[in-house]
């Protein structure tokens, strides 16, 4: 359907004879006799953004009404890229829904993979060893600082400004070849396992990520010069789709979203997990709620986790990665071949998976795009009667169009670029 | 049960009595179970009762069992941001009756996705919500709800047969009635298309 103007108004101005634009009543110009361009000066207007465009950051779909240039109200469209991952869940195994996790958000696979995990142990109430702990940290501050770049490196382009986007995704590779390194894959990561990782990392690892984290300050001050006090930038940005705390949490939006309304809630420092609570570091926390201080705590959020890794990699030290639970782990395959115990839990596993107990379970983790949750129900047998998704930005959508009211057609696109969304997570 | 979780239940008890079915604790998670037609009310003084003020809400999904026996459930993740308390509430459903609760959009505005959400994908419906429509599905969408049991992996229908329909599909149905009035492009539509979006307005 073309976009097509609405006689919303009580005239419609025409073209009168004289060839001089007059304004006659809606009845007379409805006329079909009278040749009246629609789209000539009538006030509303319907216009269709996406699913197929780059500025929507994904399969999504905007249908927005304008009054001139300003947003009158604003329908989102999502689900085209819906690939049933819940209902999939229900057919899988525990481990065998990790692979899932990658392409919900797809941006910070490996958190999505350790949250899975996490859940699961909740579930039946397993310790992990210290090595894997820390390996998970490592794991999801990675993530954070990827998302991130993404986030700010696609809002920066849509806002006009190119070259941080090549200076942050040159940083993003090579977190990107630290994953390649550790899992083999750089999005389809499925690197945590119950009750443990997929595998340890390699030799030498740790000091690829340590000139990582030496160095990646360095771009942060870069960009930090390009960006923050930027006139374009802060007049884009600053009073920009704002809302305020109490509106925020009413919407229960989450993470960077949250925190830049003023409401001081990290998952991480809150309910910690991973043993969150033993790092030194602080969580930013903004007070406008617009796309300014959205930017500010992302960017913020970044140099903090270069802190947190710093530290993980401080604390490494040589051990076991999984925990010995012959529930979920199996047990060394030289054993199994002359142990009747030992390989009569490699046939229990690999034949029937692993079975948490009947029970439910919802685990909370502070992801880049903000908490993600995993409820996972179970009636006892190898598969989960339900595997539900608390899918972060799904929910911080969907207060786009309180975002949006009475902004112009150009900040729609800085605010839907603020929410960092990311439609695999969101469709699922 | 911690001494918390006893405290809630004996306030959520002493306020709604009978009201309050049951409540279990896994995993250190409390899970109320409430009776429908009084659960409104039950959440609405958790969110705006001083003593607890659960004002968050984190999630709002469905369960169904594989027992056909078991009963549905609606289930409210709260979240008390000032207390740092978590609490999920479940509303049992009789399958077999009709899946109805009333809607809670008018405590959280964020539970106006998630209960579309939950009525596409279960087919519960939530009496008062302003705009229940199919979120992750299409609108036209005829198969049924596809995270109910009843529901084949695969869907109802051979792929032959999506796929005929979705290339038979009109472009124009992806825009609701609510927006073609935007454009005044409903009259443009055949007179078919123009029932069935009356029709399907008339129901909700």
């Amino acid at each position: 359907m073309s976009p097509r103007t609405l006689e919303l108004s009580v005239s419609t101005p025409v073209v009168g004879a004289d060839g001089k634009v007059r304004n006659v009543p809606l009845g007379v110009a409805r006329r079909p006799s009278e040749a009246v361009s629609d789209d000539f000066g009538a006030e509303h207007m319907l216009v269709n953004i996406g699913p197929q465009h780059p500025a929507t950051h994904g399969v999504l779909r905007l249908v927005v009404e304008l009054e001139g240039e300003t947003v009158k109200r604003i329908i989102p469209h999502v689900g085209y890229l819906h690939s049933g991952f819940e209902k999939l869940g229900e057919y899988r195994q525990y481990n065998q829904i990790i692979p899932l996790t990658d392409r919900t958000d797809y941006l910070a696979p490996m958190a999505n993979n350790v949250a899975l995990a996490l859940a699961v142990e909740a579930l039946m109430g397993i310790e992990i060893t210290e090595r894997c702990r820390l390996l998970r940290v490592i794991a999801c501050e990675m993530s954070r600082i990827i998302s991130h770049i993404v986030w700010l490196g696609t809002t920066g382009i849509d806002l006009g400004a190119f070259t941080p986007f090549l200076w942050l995704f040159q940083q993003r590779e090579r977190i990107y070849n630290l994953q390649e390194s550790w899992t083999g894959a750089r999005l389809t990561t499925s690197v945590a396992r119950v009750g443990g990782m997929m595998a340890d990392v390699p030799e030498g690892w740790e000091d690829g990520l340590r000139d990582f984290v030496r160095t990646f300050p360095a771009v942060l001050r870069e960009v930090d010069t390009m960006f923050t006090r930027n006139a374009i930038w802060i007049g884009r940005t600053q009073g920009v789709g704002a809302i305020g705390a109490d509106e925020a949490i009413n919407y229960s939006l989450s993470g960077p979203m949250l925190r830049a309304s003023g409401v001081d809630y990290d998952v991480r420092k809150d309910r910690p997990y991973l043993g969150y609570d033993e790092f030194d570091f602080d969580v930013p926390v903004g007070e406008h709620g617009d796309i300014y201080d959205r930017y500010l705590v992302r960017f913020e959020e970044m140099a903090q986790s270069t802190r947190i890794l710093e530290q993980a990699l401080d604390r490494l030290r040589p051990g076991p990665v999984n925990v010995s639970d012959p529930r979920v782990i199996l047990p060394p395959k030289s054993r199994a071949m002359g142990d009747m115990e030992a390989m009569i839990f490699h046939f229990k596993q690999v034949m029937e998976g692993i079975k948490p107990p009947a029970g439910e379970v919802y685990f909370g983790v502070e992801n880049p795009k903000g908490e993600l949750g995993y409820y996972f129900v179970s009636d006892g047998t190898a598969k989960p009667v339900r595997w539900r998704i608390r899918p972060p930005s799904f929910l911080n959508l969907a207060a786009l169009p309180r975002l949006c009211e009475g902004a112009l057609l150009s900040d729609v696109i800085a605010i839907n670029a603020s929410v960092d969304i990311v439609m695999g997570e969101i469709d699922r | 049960m911690t001494e918390g979780q006893a405290d809630q239940l004996a306030a959520l008890r002493g306020r709604f009595g009978a009201a309050i079915e049951r409540s279990v604790v896994f995993a250190g998670q409390q899970v109320v179970y409430v009776a429908a037609a009084q659960a409104h009310a039950v959440l609405e003084w958790l969110q705006q009762d001083p003593s607890q003020r659960f004002d968050y809400l984190t999630d709002l999904t469905a369960v169904e069992y594989r027992d056909a026996e078991r009963p549905l459930e609606v289930v409210y993740q709260l979240r008390s941001l000032t207390r740092r308390v978590d609490l999920r509430v479940k509303i049992a459903l009789d399958p077999s009756g009709p899946l109805e609760v009333r809607t809670v959009t008018d405590l959280w505005k964020g539970a106006e996705w998630l209960e579309r959400e939950a009525w596409d994908m279960f087919g519960v419906k939530f009496l008062g919500h302003g705009d229940l429509r199919r979120i992750l599905m299409w609108e036209t969408y005829s198969e049924g709800h596809p995270l109910r049991k009843s529901f084949p992996l695969r869907g109802h229908r051979s792929r032959a047969e999506q796929t005929r329909q979705a290339l038979a599909a009109n472009p124009e149905a992806h825009y609701s009635l609510e927006e073609l009035s935007i454009a005044d492009a409903y009259q443009a539509l055949p007179a078919d298309m123009q029932a069935r979006l009356v029709e399907r307005e008339a129901a909700q």
